[in-house]
């Protein structure tokens, strides 16, 4: 994951680093979301971006993990106040707070991920997570032999839900009569940290008949991944290359650059090229993306890979418009 | 195996406190080898502690024991059980569904025996069953046996282990007297073979008919010690209290009024169906004491559940005053209450009160939503505590601390609380439930003074009690249960304990 | 039994005991502290400033103790009748349900002097409600409320999150809120942090929790039946009732959680509000001896343990946020579970100079 990492942020970073681009002194700080840095998922994806940053320049990044919802606000003006810039908020949960504060502080500078704040000093990160589960939807389809495919959501919110309604579209499309099998594993956010539910869940729809299975639940995908190894079937992770996990059984992993948007911010800021407003990081943007490296390059033959990258060439020109769950509530258009 | 005499004990200037308060204040006493000696003392004298020294259980702060004149250290009941001492508590520590021979070897782990196997362990229980008169199935299950068998089984147990010095605590508390009688045959075979016996006690009759030796303890001291041939009932119980005692009870004769509460075929059945009521009938009059004499566990105590409504009956009727009850319109204490009946629960500290509160709270428990406890839905703190003040003047109860907690009282204190609370209502129907259980022989007089006193004002009183002594002496009425059944009625004058005695364990009287 | 040691004075009972609790605490918290390479007299000062040292924290700090002021009489009002109700995170989730729907309902209509009456109420209400099924349960069914209500921690969490994301969720919105309240559904609150009017609410509970157990006859059947069952049942009490009575006045506590959180702060329903709150509530009942002066101190201590620990871990990177629950754990051990630790020396102590 490292290596990709660094690659692929290199490559973005050479890509911004004009020779003449001018540096400023930078204060880069990052509020996390309550299930903290290390939770193997999109925070986690957050901090590495921040650690590569910090590799490059030498810049320390201040970083504070809430406990509750009520310290967001809290840490965001504590930070803006200490003179920090730019801030990134991780989490949608946090654009109440954030707005509150971003207009307090309109000379300080803000990212919030995976949420929307129409502030002229705030920058918002959102992804297209239905197109890149829509590509790995395909992949499934044609990696399926039984017909069957599984998804395991964590919590059930409407950001799993589009996950889980790209990866519908992305599986009729390549296989019409595909069934699809959606398990959520639980209602409180304790369903991002419960690999033992999440192993079960699986092992329950392998026993459906399903052969792949689309783990879209943070750490919990860690026991899903590992139910599909021992049974031989084949997974698929989620936000970062999951791929290294268990090679062989990893038939792609869905990713989601947080890494590249926090890189980014602080990046930008320090070359004075940071702007506000929304962006939305899709196909076409590099903001998701399907994973294909040594580690599961066996179990994509040629054909699978050409209908994938015609599906991804097709919704990066728009001649394929997936539809987004959250635009009103439903997985149907 | 132990030597077959036992050792003479000693206990040289024990002290034992318990925070500020010191149970056990400079006692020496001599356990001579091979006799009977029995402690004595009111609760709270500290027979017991001193004996849970001896066993083991505590440890004294000063002072130490001797066995055959050497020191030794009791650290726990296994040095104790090294010495040959064995203690019977009061309350059985058996395994009902075990059987007797199961129960005998449990405990016993690392012993030799138990790597003989049951056999070894059925043959050294013949002997001793054979040695000591102390007959039992060993295969029976202790479940089944009577509570008198019961005690048997744990006598065993402590012989089995190789006691030769045997402690009994209270051992007849829960034994009919012929069963009491029984036990006292045992008691002095087992002295016969070479048995030493200590028989912690507060019935003066016991000591009398079984010890050899006695000691009087007062107040964490012994106060006197007495062969027993030497001495009689009246001076024991002066030296227990420290002041002289009046143990027959003073009563004139009883002015019979109305019928003001009245039980037909009242019968109760527990969830399991067992039939713990059967068919019971009887009138309590205005001005009379009736007491029920039987066995622990016949039922006396389910009686006055439903005669208090705490239980419903499952079936016949109960008439308190002018209002009928039966099993589908059964009262409940408090309606009980506002019908004029009072009742002193058989287990004060379990039911009568409550041992966290304040004795001031106590002093309203039931009572809680009337004026002058409550006004204006707020309950009125300085009511409450002049209410307790009162009643423990009027029946002296000590320490006259309204705001200590309940738990602090003595035994007898708690229950002249209770008693207190209940008879300062001067109810139509006063229903006690071992009226003197754990109380001294101080407070006994006082409380079986009082309950003379409120029959002479005109309430009916039912007294419910295992003492026969107790029933024999205050009530104008006596009815036996047996079996959850009334099985006879006889006056106190014409009755004597070993024809009551015989009812009680069932055998059919006139 | 008696206890093995003596009454202390009233005196040392009440202020030298706990003073020395809490030494020992900071104690052993600063050599853990100094373990991992903080100077732990910098780390104590940062406590202290980040719980006390400006009104924007104290703010804070009394809006946590708001929120565990609840939910310790919410434990403690059922502990006093022998419930152990540890359901008091569903009940303060369902409660600012009902807060919210009522507000949500009505704020355009009632001006605030009649909406926060009646969202208040609401919160009181639904939160009540949720506690008293596993009364319910408890009293006809003889189902344990320790069980029933973890369970129904469960159900309250599904159903929140079914309502915030299909039902309630404000049109258009990416995330599973509510559309805000409009002000007359909002609690005054002091600017630049989230203490609002719910605090007044808190202290007012807490002096009607102490006259409803000790100075009316329903709180001392509850008691009774808490210490005595048997006892209640002799002294004339309905136990079904008083259960039913008891779990109800728990969860309304519980309830004003929400108050707290969605009335002062957040303005709408969101998820995940009580945020252990009601699990917090045990500790903070147990420390505070089940007495609402109590109560109010431990949960005044635990707002300053949530907000000074909050600024420890933004000031020193190398204490995390898992560092910061250590400590607090380890001041409420002290201060909570080992309170008789100290009390043989300080008895010695005291017995000799006497």
């Amino acid at each position: 994951m490292k290596r990709w990492l660094g690659s692929a942020v290199a490559l973005i970073g050479l890509s911004m680093l004009s020779p003449a681009a001018a540096q400023t002194a930078v204060k880069p700080a990052i509020v996390y979301s309550t299930g903290g840095k290390f939770d193997k998922s999109f925070n986690e994806g957050v901090s590495a971006g921040a650690e590569q940053f910090k590799k490059e320049t030498s810049i320390p990044v201040a970083e504070f993990e809430p406990s509750n919802e009520t310290q967001f606000e809290q840490a965001l003006r504590r930070f803006a106040q200490r003179g920090q810039d730019p801030i990134v908020a991780v989490g949608f949960s946090q654009a109440v707070a954030l707005e509150k504060v971003a207009k307090e502080f309109p000379n300080v500078r803000f990212t919030i991920i995976d949420s929307v704040v129409n502030l002229p000093n705030v920058q918002s990160v959102v992804f297209k997570e239905q197109e890149g589960s829509f590509l790995v939807g395909v992949l499934a389809a044609l990696a399926s032999k039984s017909g069957k495919i599984g998804f395991v959501g964590g919590m059930d919110i409407p950001l799993v839900r589009r996950f889980q309604c790209g990866f519908e579209q992305g599986i009729k499309y390549a296989n019409p009569n595909a069934e699809l099998i959606t398990n959520m594993t639980g209602t409180t956010p304790a369903a991002w940290n419960d690999p033992g539910r999440g192993a079960e869940l699986a092992k329950g729809q392998f026993d459906r008949g399903v052969d792949v299975v689309y783990a879209a639940a943070g750490s919990t995908g860690i026991g899903i991944l590992q139910a599909a190894k021992d049974r031989g079937k084949l997974g698929i992770g989620v936000d970062s290359n999951q791929n290294h996990l268990h090679p062989g059984t990893m038939l792609t992993s869905m990713l989601k650059r947080v890494d590249l948007a926090t890189y980014n911010s602080f990046k930008t800021a320090q070359t004075g090229q940071w702007k506000g407003g929304m962006q939305v990081l899709g196909l076409k943007e590099a903001g998701v993306d399907w994973a294909l490296d040594k580690d599961n390059e066996k179990l994509v033959t040629p054909e699978m890979k050409a209908r994938v990258e015609a599906a991804k060439a097709d919704i990066v020109s728009g001649k394929i418009v997936v539809h987004d769950y959250m635009s009103n509530n439903s997985c149907k258009p | 195996m132990q030597a077959l005499t036992s050792a003479t004990i000693e206990l040289c200037d024990i002290e034992k406190s318990f925070g500020s308060v010191q149970a056990v204040r400079g006692v020496s006493l001599r356990i001579a080898a091979g006799a009977i000696t029995g402690i004595v003392g009111e609760n709270g004298a500290g027979k017991s502690t001193l004996m849970s020294i001896l066993y083991g259980l505590y440890r004294a702060d000063s002072g130490d024991v001797r066995v055959d004149g050497r020191p030794v250290e009791m650290a726990s009941p296994r040095d104790a059980i090294a010495h040959g001492i064995g203690m019977v508590h009061q309350h059985f520590m058996l395994i009902d569904s075990f059987t007797v021979l199961e129960n005998m070897i449990l405990g016993a782990e690392g012993g030799p025996l138990l790597a003989g196997g049951l056999a070894a362990a059925r043959t050294e229980l013949a002997r001793l069953a054979r040695e000591y008169g102390l007959s039992i199935d060993p295969d029976a299950r202790v479940a089944d046996l009577s509570v008198g068998e019961q005690q048997r089984v744990e006598i065993l147990k402590v012989l089995f282990r190789g006691a030769r010095i045997l402690i009994l605590d209270e051992p007849s508390a829960v034994l009919t007297p012929q069963e009491t009688d029984r036990l006292f045959r045992i008691l002095r075979t087992l002295k016969e073979r070479g048995v030493t016996v200590v028989l912690i006690t507060h019935k003066l009759r016991e000591i009398m008919a079984v010890t050899d030796h006695v000691y009087v303890m007062r107040q964490g001291r012994v106060v006197a010690e007495r062969r027993t041939a030497d001495t009689d009932s009246e001076e024991l119980a002066e030296l227990m209290v420290g002041r002289k005692v009046r143990l027959d009870l003073d009563k004139a004769l009883p002015r019979h009024g109305k019928v003001v509460l009245r039980a037909e075929q009242l019968s109760l059945v527990d969830e399991r169906g067992v039939r713990l009521l059967d068919d019971v009938a009887l009138e309590l009059r205005a001005g009379e004491i009736v007491g029920i004499a039987g066995v622990t566990g016949n039922g006396q105590s389910e009686l006055l559940q439903v005669l208090a409504g705490i239980r419903p009956p499952s079936g016949g009727r109960l008439t308190v005053g002018e209002r009928v009850f039966d099993a589908r319109h059964h009262g409940s204490p408090a309606e009980m209450r506002t019908l004029g009946l009072a009742h002193v629960p058989e287990d004060r500290l379990r039911q009568g009160m409550v041992a966290a509160f304040e004795a001031s709270e106590t002093s309203i428990l039931g009572y809680q939503d009337e004026p002058p406890f409550t006004r204006h839905y707020l309950l009125d703190g300085s009511a409450v505590g002049a209410h307790c003040s009162d009643l423990m003047e009027r029946f002296d109860v000590r320490p006259r601390s309204p705001g200590l907690r309940s738990s602090h009282f003595s035994g007898g204190n708690q229950q002249k609380l209770v008693l207190a609370r209940e008879i300062a209502r001067r109810p139509r129907v006063l229903l006690v439930g071992q009226p003197t259980r754990g109380v001294d022989i101080g407070a006994i007089e006082f409380i079986h003074h009082e309950l003379v006193r409120a029959r002479d004002a005109g309430c009916a009183v039912l007294v419910v009690s295992v003492e026969l002594d107790e029933i024999l002496s205050l009530a104008d009425r006596i009815l036996v249960m047996f079996a959850g059944r009334i099985v006879g009625e006889v006056e106190p004058g014409r009755a004597d304990e070993r024809t009551l005695g015989l009812m009680m364990a069932g055998a059919q009287a006139a | 039994m008696r206890p093995a040691y003596g009454p202390l004075p009233a005196w040392a009972e009440i202020t030298l005991l706990p003073l020395i609790n809490i030494v020992l605490a900071f104690l052993v918290v600063g050599a853990i502290v100094a373990v991992i390479g903080v100077d732990p007299l910098h780390a104590l000062r940062l406590l202290v400033v980040g719980a006390l040292g400006s009104p924007e924290s104290i703010g804070y700090t009394l809006y946590y103790a708001t929120n565990f002021a609840f939910t310790g009489l919410a434990v403690a009002v059922a502990f006093h009748a022998g419930l152990f109700n540890i359901g008091g995170e569903g009940q303060a989730y369902i409660g600012g349900l009902g807060c919210g729907l009522a507000i949500l309902a009505l704020g355009r209509w009632l001006p605030a002097g009649l909406m926060i009456p009646v969202g208040i109420a609401a919160a009181a209400l639904f939160g009540a409600a949720w506690a008293a099924v596993p009364g319910w349960l408890q009293a006809w069914r003889g189902s344990h409320v320790v069980i029933t209500t973890i369970m129904f921690n469960f159900l309250a969490s599904a159903l929140m999150v079914y309502l915030m994301v299909n039902v309630l969720i404000a049109p258009g919105s990416m995330t599973p809120q509510s559309r805000g309240f409009e002000p007359s559904g909002q609690l005054p609150a002091l600017p630049g942090s989230p203490l609002n009017l719910s605090i007044a609410l808190a202290v007012g509970c807490c002096f009607a929790v102490w006259v409803f157990l000790w100075r009316t006859p329903w709180g001392y059947a509850l008691r009774t039946m808490g210490h005595n069952p048997e006892a209640a049942v002799y002294a004339g009490t309905n136990l079904r009732r008083m259960t039913m009575l008891a779990m109800g006045l728990s969860g309304a506590l519980a309830g004003f959680v929400g108050v707290n959180e969605l009335m002062g702060v957040h303005h709408r329903i969101v998820l995940d509000f009580p945020a252990g709150y009601g699990f917090a509530g045990i500790a903070v009942a147990l420390m505070g001896r089940n007495h609402p002066l109590g109560i109010a101190l431990a949960a005044l201590l635990f707002g300053a343990l949530q907000q000074g620990g909050a600024e420890l871990a933004f000031e020193i990177p190398s204490i995390t946020r898992e560092m910061v629950v250590v400590i607090q754990g380890l001041i409420i051990l002290f201060s909570g579970a080992l309170v008789h630790l100290p009390r043989p020396w300080l008895q010695f102590l005291l017995a000799r100079r006497a």
